[in-house]
């Protein structure tokens, strides 16, 4: 746990030195607490004194990928119980479970699923992560071959060997070991062989038990055989216990500083029923999950679970914001239509794929808000008459175009008269309340 | 290092509200511990879910759900009789959209005979909900209210700009009352003050914090809901204390991801499946932030809900 300037002023030197940069070692252990300084800036500081300050201010819940390179996906690092708090930083692994004696079909199938599952929303890139492996075979040979075809297929995906068997994991880890899988998992009979597997690889480990005493003593067992990067299985089944268990760990880990569980959490959600499923996956997602594992991946499955993803991992502080200017979309001319909105991102990118639908070559202009949306901008007194006004006068928009007429969001009609005002000379011409019509009105303007 | 059960230790209660009459009337809230916590508190109630209709044909609702009711949604009697029997649902909420001004801008009177209608058909506990129109819903609420007396049922929503007159009516007649503020904790929290001083007893109110849907806001719902369950338990505070609604049902399906055909947006795949699970997820992800009564719309989203409502209790 974390140890304030006071506990941290007493492992110092005390010779008030000023070495550090600091006029005294109080002042010093003052900016360790609040971590604005790193310890190293002291010279003389003793070794035992960096050994318990490097403990305590090791993060509460351990971080490290899942998976390597670009899209490798980082798990753990989590500060808070509720999102309000400050945020949730880590957004969790999707990943799709197959057994490795499907046919090679379906394992294809799979796997290039999982590399077309790419998506765009709110301007991230959103995806299916991973891809687990189960073995159930019973077969080391095939494990292997199943790994390593799904491996190959899905060159960017993170990979999950979910197996028990020391033998089956073994072979399996070493074809891939490159990809850096998480191996799951260890269990009370074969942690020795699992750990020694994870070791030699240098992969994360998954600590499987039922229930929250068994899991604690595992994961110390697994940390005394020197594994550091765990993943928690709590055996978790239902939903109940799914929400009751990772709230049990994420408090256990921010409020009491309990080490053995103090790593990400993997839930497998496996329903029958896919929209059950994705309910459950649900909980898992807003409570605390890191992975969850599914039983299948769709486009309407995926497209509803990235998106509950994405809010739950949205700073709660600062909306998404895009950058105010005056974007083209297709390649308008000095004649082409003019709209204007706001930067909220999700209005930017709702507004902005209408327009590109509608295929008729147009400027938005994105005028700053402070990321709210029309509504709630207007409201704000944000995306007023004046204001847009001056945006527009300000961009230099009138050299740039041959007419002076701007279209406005529908849901801000009121403001089109005062607007006709302040900025001489334009037409404000009142577009469609939502941007779903954007199409058929530009289109019909058009022709 | 041993472990031990993290508890929290709350000083708060969620109210207790009962709703309808006879063997099929319905208790929600009364829990003391955060939603589906049950290793550290009481929790005595499932949250319920609500099946939608409303007193004039969906022409409003995309086709996804509008042809679910196409053979009853003519009359709200036999929609009404259609979610009991058929759907078997706990509870109806009837929405009065067609009092809105902009709509058919019908009068308290035609409502208050619609209520009275929808009453005598059922027997499962009934949310009558106004057109959200500021000041049409004082008066037809008020007619609602009148028309409904005896029957215990939720009336709504009573928002900053109308709740006198609705309040004063759920007061007469006795009936459950929602307060609706926008998206955020401290108006909700004035609003349940105004209410209460004007006599109305918190145990019979219901706070709407105001729904959002997937993709569109749900997660300032969600938090807000967070806060106002954490304010109620952990600081005791009285004013947060009652259940919270999730009118989610009118929030989704209107969006593009419940509307938008497979024909228009192939890497979205199937209308159907996609809007249901948007309605079910949304549904989903307000239970978990605290929601005690959700009103929905899609049949097959209900069941799905239904189904995670169980394995969470
Ligand atoms: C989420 C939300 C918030 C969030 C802010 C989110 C954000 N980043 O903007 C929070 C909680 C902070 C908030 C605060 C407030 N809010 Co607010 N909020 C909402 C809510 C629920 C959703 C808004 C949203 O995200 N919409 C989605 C975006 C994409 O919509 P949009 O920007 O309007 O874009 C659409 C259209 O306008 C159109 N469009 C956009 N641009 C263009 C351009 C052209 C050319 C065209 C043709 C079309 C077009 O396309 C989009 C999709 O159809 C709405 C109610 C609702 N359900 O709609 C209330 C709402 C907007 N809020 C409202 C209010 C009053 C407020 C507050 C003033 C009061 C309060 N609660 O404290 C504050 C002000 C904030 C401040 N002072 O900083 C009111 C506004 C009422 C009014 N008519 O004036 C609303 C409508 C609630 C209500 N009364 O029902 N809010
Ligand atoms: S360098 Fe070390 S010993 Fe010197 S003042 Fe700073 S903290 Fe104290």
């Amino acid at each position: 746990m974390a140890l304030t300037g006071v506990q941290i002023f007493k492992l110092l030197p005390k010779t008030n030195c000023k070495k550090c940069g600091f006029p005294t070692c109080l002042a010093f252990a003052m900016a360790l607490a609040q971590a604005k300084v790193d310890l190293a800036k002291c010279p003389d500081v003793s070794e035992e004194a960096k050994k318990t300050l490097g403990e305590a201010s090791a993060p509460p819940i351990r971080t490290f990928n899942l998976g390597t390179g670009e899209k490798a996906v980082k798990m753990g690092g989590e500060t808070v119980l509720f999102r309000h708090d400050k945020k949730f930083f880590n957004p969790c692994a999707l990943a799709v479970n197959i057994k490795d004696n499907s046919s090679d079909d379906e394992l294809v199938k799979i796997a290039t699923g999982v590399v077309s599952s790419e998506m765009d929303r709110v301007g991230q890139k959103l995806r299916v992560d991973a891809i687990s492996v189960e073995y159930a075979s019973g077969n080391v040979s095939q494990y292997e071959k199943a790994v390593k075809l799904v491996a190959e297929k899905a060159p960017d995906a993170a990979l999950i060997l979910n197996c028990k068997d020391a033998a089956a994991a073994e072979s399996a880890v070493k074809a891939v070991a490159a990809r850096k899988p998480l191996l799951y998992g260890a269990a009370a009979e074969n942690a020795e062989a699992m750990a020694a597997i994870a070791k030699t690889h240098g992969v994360p480990l998954c600590a499987c038990a039922q229930g929250l005493d068994a899991l604690s003593a595992l994961t110390e067992k697994l940390q005394g055989l020197g594994i550091n990067d765990l993943v928690l299985d709590s055996g978790a089944k239902t939903a109940k216990e799914i929400i009751e268990h990772n709230t049990q760990i994420r408090r256990s880990a921010l409020k009491k500083g309990f080490k053995p569980l103090g790593f990400p959490i993997l839930n497998c959600v496996i329903r029958d029923g896919s929209a059950f499923e994705a309910a459950v996956a649900t909980v898992s997602i807003a409570k605390y999950a890191s992975i969850v594992v599914l039983s299948s991946i769709e486009k309407w499955k995926d497209l509803a679970l990235f998106t509950l993803r994405q809010n739950i991992y949205t700073d709660p502080q600062v909306p998404m914001q895009v950058e105010q200017k005056i974007y083209k979309i297709g390649e308008p001319s000095a004649a082409s239509p003019l709209m204007i909105t706001t930067n909220f991102s999700l209005t930017y990118f709702i507004v902005s794929g209408e327009v590109e639908n509608s295929k008729v070559p147009s400027r938005l202009a994105v005028m700053d808000s402070e990321g709210l949306s029309v509504l709630t901008a207007w409201a704000a007194g944000k995306f007023t008459a004046a204001k847009i006004a001056q945006f527009i006068k300000d961009s230099g928009i009138e050299s740039e175009i041959t007419h002076k007429e701007l279209i406005i969001p529908g849901q801000v009609a009121i403001l089109s008269g005062a607007l006709e005002d302040k900025l001489e000379g334009w037409k404000i011409v009142v577009g469609p309340r939502e941007a779903n019509a954007i199409p058929t009105f530009l289109k019909t303007r058009a022709s | 290092m041993a472990y031990v059960v993290p508890k929290e230790s709350y000083n708060g209660k969620v109210l207790n509200v009962d709703f309808g009459k006879g063997d099929k009337a319905l208790v929600i809230g009364g829990e003391n511990a955060l939603p589906f916590l049950s290793f550290e508190g009481e929790l005595p109630n499932r949250p319920v879910i609500a099946c939608e209709i409303q007193d004039t044909p969906p022409t409003d609702w995309p086709e996804t759900v509008r042809n679910v009711y196409k053979d009853v949604s003519g009359d709200p009697v036999t929609w009404a009789k259609y979610c009991q029997n058929d759907l078997k649902a706990k509870a109806i909420a009837l929405r009065l959209v067609s009092t809105h001004p902009d709509r058919d801008n019908r009068s308290a009177e035609d409502a208050a005979k619609t209520i009275k209608d929808v009453l005598s058909a059922i027997n499962v506990p009934l949310i009558i909900l106004g057109s959200n129109h500021i000041e049409k819903d004082a008066s037809v609420l008020v007619a609602a209210a009148e028309a409904a007396s005896g029957y215990n049922c939720i009336i709504g929503k009573a928002q900053e700009g109308n709740y006198k007159t609705i309040v004063a009516a759920a007061l007469a007649h006795n009936h459950k009352l929602i307060a609706m503020s926008e998206l955020d904790i401290n108006l909700a929290k004035q609003l349940n003050i105004l209410i209460t001083q004007m006599g109305f007893d918190k145990e019979k109110l219901i706070t709407d914090p105001m729904c959002s849907a997937l993709g569109y806001g749900l997660e300032y719902t969600y938090s807000v809901m967070e806060r106002i369950r954490l304010a109620g338990l952990m600081q005791n505070d009285a004013t947060m204390q009652p259940p919270i609604l999730g009118d989610v049902g009118m929030y989704v399906w209107k969006v593009k991801e419940t509307v938008a055909s497979e024909a228009d947006v192939a890497e979205w795949g199937p209308l159907e499946e996609r809007g249901t699970a948007w309605e079910a997820l949304t549904a989903t992800a307000m239970l978990i932030a605290g929601t005690n009564l959700l009103i929905m719309r899609h049949p097959k989203a209900i069941s799905i809900v239904e189904k995670t409502i169980a394995e969470l209790t």
